[in-house]
């Protein structure tokens, strides 16, 4: 189990560099997809299978099939100077220099793996006989959660899909001028 | 179960590194956005590590939410990048800087 995670890490962490450093964007999109695809992996090894699926569909199906649609629907051909100016180059030294003090301080402690389970059970999701939300791999425990403990939050993702579908709309319909006349 | 829950938070930290970075240094909007979306990710991964090793489904459902949200986001986002271009023809940050003055 530790090899497929260091196979998934490398499939996950390399791609996303690969994309971020990639001139044409056409190519960082195709990146993006294989990153996507390496974390969907490293979601099966967490044991969440209906998410895995979900990020293959979602995540590396529809969202970067819009984004290479509009990639080559604007058809840019302006070669992307990459010349930070100092404020961007201050900003970036100090979040690395952050990152690596947060990464070594992570390494070095043993984390919060080294917790005990009677500071977890202390915890109020834990899960117990009756709290049904402990940890389950069905599709009907994530149906249940949602309609149950999240019932709010869920249908305001449907009025949220609603009101961003309408704004798409209003953004990108062809606007008409008081003359009547057609204005891009 | 060998796997630790450090070596994951060490991948999402490192995919919002990754992301954070390119947030900063490129100048492609659509690059941006994408960047935008790996550190979405990274918090996803984040979530899941950290409801698998707590033992509760909350993590896994609020992915669903992120997932959603990032979908209705893209959508959002593109159709105004599709409007700049159609008035700027580019997407370089540096023309997009009307509302600087």
């Amino acid at each position: 189990m530790d090899v497929l995670f260091i196979i998934f890490a490398v499939l996950t962490v390399v791609p996303a560099l690969l994309m971020v450093v990639s001139r044409n964007p056409v190519n960082g999109a195709m990146f993006m997809i294989i990153s996507f695809v390496g974390m969907a992996a490293l979601f099966v090894l967490l044991e969440a299978f209906l998410l895995a699926i979900l990020q293959v569909l979602v995540y590396a199906g529809a969202i970067m099939v819009l984004f290479l649609f509009i990639i080559m629907l604007l058809d840019m051909d302006e070669v992307e100077k990459i010349k930070p100016g100092t404020v961007t180059s201050i900003a970036s030294g100090i979040s690395l220099a952050l990152i690596i003090v947060g990464v070594a301080v992570l390494l070095g402690s043993d984390g919060l793996a080294g917790q005990s389970v009677a500071h977890l059970a202390a915890a109020p999701d834990f899960p117990s006989a009756d709290n049904p939300m402990g940890l389950a791999l069905s599709a009907k425990a994530y149906g249940f959660g949602l309609f149950t403990k999240y019932m709010l939050p869920f249908q305001l993702t449907g009025v949220l899909l609603l009101v961003s579908m309408i704004g798409v709309i209003i953004i990108s319909k062809k606007r008409e001028t008081s003359q009547g006349q057609e204005q891009s | 179960m060998t796997l630790s829950l450090n070596s994951f938070l060490f991948v999402s930290g490192l995919l919002f590194a990754i992301g954070f970075f390119g947030v900063l240094l490129r100048r492609n909007v659509l690059v941006i956005f994408m960047s935008l979306e790996m550190m979405l990710n990274a918090a996803i991964l984040a979530l899941i590590a950290f409801s698998r090793f707590n033992g509760t489904m909350d993590g896994n459902l609020f992915v669903f939410f992120i997932i959603t949200v990032a979908a209705a986001e893209i959508a959002v986002g593109l159709a105004i990048i599709v409007a700049l271009f159609r008035k700027r023809q580019s997407v370089m940050v540096e023309q997009l800087s009307s509302l600087k003055n």
